[in-house]
């Protein structure tokens, strides 16, 4: 057994410390009734090389980003990820670290987390960040909770751009405090305002949008906040950060809550998890924040020095009232993130949203050429878009992949007046050759 | 024994009353804050607020823990101590003076008499620590 | 940590400089690239934010001198009760980077991810097979995820029955998690209290359980490192009034192959594979929270459930009973490739030895440190024990203190100040993969401060001193929150 020291000899050695006879022994207090009386019913021991042989193949039937043009976005997206993070993040100190509570041992941890707070207040504009939640979808959930804290009241105001899979988690954590949630229709892809009016009032606990919203459309934030504002609700506004190096910060729209999914800033894709969730909000509403803060201060020594603060809130102190019940967050996943803006930087970020646009745009406009082919909205998007194809989303996707591209996300499964839909996004990474193979293969498959 | 002026009115959950006419003004007392340590953060209600008898009016919080706040008697807030949100530590520095929280515009001026004296809250204090 | 480095003691933004860049970003290859001919005025920021201008030298200089600051398993024994820091195998590290893990979205087509649906199915079957359980989901991203998925799934299942129970009863030994992820799932959080052993007070147990009472949620074995041995009576009280029973399972690293919470009774439970199944804790996640339970509650699962029929698998969504979702996807799966790998490394003996050697190691620490610190229950503990820092107490040191005096010595300190019902806490589990060298030098180092704290406290209260920052003020922190760097002001 490689992960364990004991060996028989040093074994007895213990047991005649501890002044027991066998292991055995010291399972006494287990009465027998209660013990399983057969080895556990799973497969034998893999020497490592099978197991890596074994786990190759498997992983082999998968269609990946590597050996597949990726056109997929809808909440994950193929960023590049640079070459120093995965040699950063495999440092021992980093990785098998364990939560900063004793913080004179864990500076490492606590300074980058400081950092990460940092970096995601500044890109989406807000006063202050947490250290992350667990993805984009439970930190908007959290959002809805903390709304309904701050206001006293229970309807959350959804957009139907806000992603499908995130509403679910919103109603799920919803359940507990009874949160009633309304959606709020779009007018050809972008929330209907005059519907949102009407969807609002002194029951409304929060208005959320989502900034470039699930269908990839630019929504009009400021106004959905004075509509918000008007009605004493809060505005969250769910928003992807690659994104923010080039575009309007929410916090400059009228957000009194950011959140969104921190997966493109550097953390894999791994068939969906795990991710980055992140949540900013002002500075008053600090208090009533899920998850950890990371706080600079003072030693012994004057020297600066960095601690988990604002703990009170907390469930391992606050318990049955603590403002969430997170303890184990992603903070390697926020480490990835940190270096990952690090290292692009204050204007590399930017660029990167240059080229996702400037690829996305020209990506639509090749493969609207297609014959029967159209975009289905006509609002302004960023980096993803919705087509409308003659022939079944699902069909095109399969014969797609023969052609090793994974074409775009179906929409018929999140909603039934969109099965004609396919949700195409484009990142940095597509190179021109994809997107003209992309459309050469589409023009093939709806023929 | 801890600083338990005689002048005041005291409850179990540790807060002190100077009652004054038909106004009491509210803190919590020298004990309650050596235990919970220094004082981060008060949260307290806004004037105009109405508190009842023993029931929680705000959170007193510090760095290990979070009390709740339980008002001594029923009445309307007409102050409430703006110099905590800058300045907690006046919880534990002074806490019968300027660590002050409320002003209550009582309701039922007759619960005072219900309170304890500065004697039995010391007799409480000294038994709940055995 | 490598060693005391005095000062280091910078910012990633502090070593910016402007016109320097870390990035490196192809030429744009299509015709159109400027975003003002693409996007509408509004939608531009005008000012960039205000990020770090690094080299790719600086970033990696930085980042490896802040590594340096910290404590890891890699490198120091991390005694921490219920946490399970053990070692972290590399080769699970590897297995979560083949490009056909990493690198797979979640909405690629399902036919194309069958490798994917397979090594979760095959976890979800062989976590169920280790608890006893009949399914397993594997979408929680932590054990408070877990807990709020088996609560929530608790919850419905009484609904189903036509039954509303507002109450869910914890022994006030529990970790935080417990009631808070109660509370949000809508209950009353009502607290039992514990004998002093951190068993369940069965009388008192008995007559606060009624048929307003959903389920009752316990750490098995507790949070004193005890085998609860009445569990069998402990569940049949409870289902004879329809109460679920729900188990925490951060202490599964004692029980492997030898116990099971599906055969002691219990209807749910969560695993922490961050905890017992090695996924590395990352300074505070990801993790995950698996959550198993028996076939009553299996309508109630949260979507999507990956399914199986005639060797091909997917994602099944068509389940109307469904509690809804945790995550907006199925799972962090980078964490399940871990666990897989590990189940996969040790098999069912090599499971088997780990619980052996985890409660090995943690009696031998006990034996070792009895004489100086007192216990907090009689009898042999589990994967963990729980000693009382009260005698050193007497002399003027805590369990705060000593946990300091150990970094110094070169040790992560145990858990201090839980459970709440032991006065000045020290939890320590050494975990099976700590060898009795290190057992023997954590020992030492414990006896050598309990004989400071009777004859010379002064190196006590004054650690640490070898760390890169003394004790820090935690009261500033608290009454000035600053929460991020801010840019200088601009000289005038």
């Amino acid at each position: 057994m490689r992960y364990i020291s004991n060996t028989a000899a040093q074994q007895r050695e213990m047991l005649a410390t501890i002044g027991v006879g066998s292991l055995e022994d010291l399972l006494a207090g287990i009465p027998p009734k209660a013990r399983l009386s057969r080895p556990l019913a799973l497969p034998p021991a893999m020497a490592e090389t099978d197991l890596v042989r074994h786990l190759r193949a498997m992983a082999a039937t998968n269609a990946d980003a590597d050996s597949h043009a990726c056109f997929l976005g809808a909440g994950a997206y193929d960023h590049a990820i640079p070459s120093p993070i995965n040699h950063l993040i495999l440092r021992g100190e980093f990785f098998t670290a364990y939560t900063p509570y004793q913080p004179e041992a864990s500076q490492g941890t606590l300074r980058s987390i400081f950092e990460y707070q940092t970096m995601m207040a500044e890109l989406t504009g807000m006063d202050v960040a947490n250290a992350s939640i667990y993805d984009g979808a439970s930190a908007l959930a959290e959002a809805a909770l903390m709304a309904h804290a701050v206001t006293g009241r229970r309807e959350i105001a959804l957009s139907r751009g806000v992603h499908p899979l995130y509403r679910r988690v919103v109603e799920t954590y919803g359940e507990g405090p009874d949160l009633r949630l309304r959606d709020v229709p779009l007018g050809d892809g972008v929330t209907d305002l005059d519907a949102l009016r009407k969807a609002v009032g002194d029951a409304t606990a929060a208005v959320v949008v989502q900034y470039p919203n699930f269908f990839g459309c630019l929504e009009d934030v400021r106004a959905a906040g004075e509509i918000a504002h008007a009605a004493g609700a809060l505005l969250v506004v769910v928003a992807d950060p690659v994104n923010l190096g080039l575009l309007t910060p929410p916090g400059a729209l009228g957000a009194d809550i950011v959140v969104g999914e921190g997966q493109g800033l550097g953390v894999p894709m791994s068939f969906g998890g795990p991710n980055l969730g992140v949540f900013a909000a002002k500075r008053e509403l600090v208090r009533r924040m899920p998850g950890r803060l990371v706080g600079a201060t003072v030693d012994r020594d004057g020297g600066r020095g960095f601690v988990l603060t604002l703990q009170t809130r907390e469930q391992h102190i606050r318990r049955e009232k603590a403002t969430s019940n997170i303890c184990t967050n992603v903070a390697l996943c926020a480490l990835m993130a940190t270096i990952y803006v690090s290292i692009l930087g204050k204007h590399g970020l930017r660029r990167v949203g240059e080229l996702s646009t400037a690829k996305a745009h020209y990506a639509a406009a090749e493969l609207a050429k297609v014959p029967g082919v159209r975009l289905r909205f006509g609002a302004p998007f960023f980096k993803e878009f919705a087509l409308e194809l003659p022939k079944a989303p699902e069909r095109v996707v399969k014969r797609l992949l023969r052609d090793r591209i994974l074409a775009g996300v179906p929409l018929k499964s999140f909603d039934r007046t969109m099965k004609q839909s396919l949700l195409v996004a484009v990142t940095e990474k597509r190179t021109r050759e994809e997107i003209d193979a992309f459309a050469a293969a589409l023009g093939r498959a709806v023929a | 024994m801890v600083d338990v002026p005689e002048e005041l009115r005291y409850t179990k959950e540790h807060e002190w009353a100077r009652v004054e006419g038909d106004r009491a003004r509210v803190g919590i007392t020298a004990f309650a804050q050596e235990q919970l340590g220094d004082v981060v953060f008060v949260e307290l209600p806004k004037v105009g607020a109405t508190v009842m008898s023993m029931k929680t009016f705000g959170v007193v919080e510090s760095v290990k823990a979070v009390s709740d706040l339980f008002a001594p008697l029923t009445g309307e807030v007409v102050e409430v101590n703006a110099e905590l949100g800058k300045k907690p530590e006046l919880v534990n520095s002074d806490p019968y003076g300027q660590g002050w929280m409320l002003v209550i515009k009582l309701a039922k001026p007759a619960e005072a008499g219900e309170l304890m004296t500065a004697e039995a809250y010391r007799r409480f204090v000294e038994s709940a620590a055995h | 940590m490598t060693e005391t480095r005095p000062g280091y003691d910078k910012l990633i933004f502090e070593l910016s400089s402007p016109g320097r860049f870390a990035h490196s970003l192809p030429a744009c290859d299509v015709p159109v690239e400027d975003p003002a001919q693409l996007l509408p005025a509004a939608y531009l920021r005008g000012t960039p934010p205000e990020l770090p201008e690094v080299s790719e030298v600086d970033v990696i200089r930085h980042y490896s001198r802040l590594s340096q600051m910290n404590y890891g398993v890699d490198t120091h024994f991390y005694p921490l009760g219920s946490c399970t820091m053990k070692y972290n195998p590399k080769i699970n590290e590897d297995m979560a980077r083949l490009a056909g893990f990493a690198r797979l979205h979640p909405l690629a087509p399902e036919a194309a991810s069958q490798g994917a649906l397979r090594l979760m199915h095959e976890l979800a079957r062989d976590l169920a097979e280790i608890a006893g359980m009949d399914h397993v989901s594997l979408q929680p991203a932590a054990g408070a995820q877990g807990e709020l998925a088996g609560v929530l799934m608790i919850r419905a299942y009484h609904l189903s029955r036509g039954e509303r129970r507002h109450k869910v009863l914890i022994p006030d030994s529990a970790h935080g998690t417990n009631p808070a992820s109660t509370a949000h799932a809508g209950f009353t959080v009502v607290e039992l209290k514990s004998e002093a052993s951190g068993e369940v007070d069965l009388a008192d147990l008995e007559a606060h359980l009624d048929e307003d009472v959903a389920a009752f949620m316990i750490t098995q074995p507790n949070t004193l490192g005890l085998f609860e041995s009445r569990i069998h009576t402990i569940t049949e009280l409870c289902h004879a009034k329809g109460v679920q029973v729900y188990m925490d399972g951060a202490n599964f690293n004692a029980i492997l192959g030898i116990t099971r919470p599906g055969d002691l009774g219990f209807d749910v439970c969560h695993f922490n594979l961050h905890k017992t199944f090695t996924t590395p804790h990352g300074g505070g996640g990801p993790g995950a929270g698996p959550v198993g339970i028996k076939s009553h509650l299996a309508p109630f699962l949260p979507t999507p459930v990956v399914v199986e029929r005639d060797g091909v698998f997917a994602l099944d969504w068509r389940r109307p009973q469904s509690i809804g979702k945790l995550q907006a996807f199925w799972g962090n799966f980078g964490m399940l490739v871990r666990a897989w790998t590990y189940i996969r490394t040790m098999g069912p003996d090599g499971l088997r030895a780990v619980s052996d050697n985890a409660v090995l190691n943690a009696n031998y620490v006990l034996k070792r440190l009895e004489g100086d610190y007192d216990r907090s229950a009689p009898g042999p503990c589990m994967h963990e024990c729980v000693l009382s820092a009260r005698r050193q107490k007497r002399h003027g040191v805590t369990a705060m203190d000593i946990a300091k005096r150990l970094l110094d010595l070169g040790f992560y300190a145990p858990s201090t100040y839980f459970p709440l019902i032991v006065e000045e806490a020290l939890m320590i589990e050494p975990t099976e993969t700590e060898s009795r060298e290190t057992l023997d030098a954590f020992c030492d180092a414990m006896i050598q401060i309990a004989r400071e704290a009777e004859t010379d406290p002064a190196p006590i209260h004054a650690a640490p001193m070898t760390t890169p920052v003394r004790r820090l003020d935690q009261t500033l922190a608290a009454r000035q929150p600053v929460l991020r760097w801010a840019p200088p002001p601009a000289a005038s």
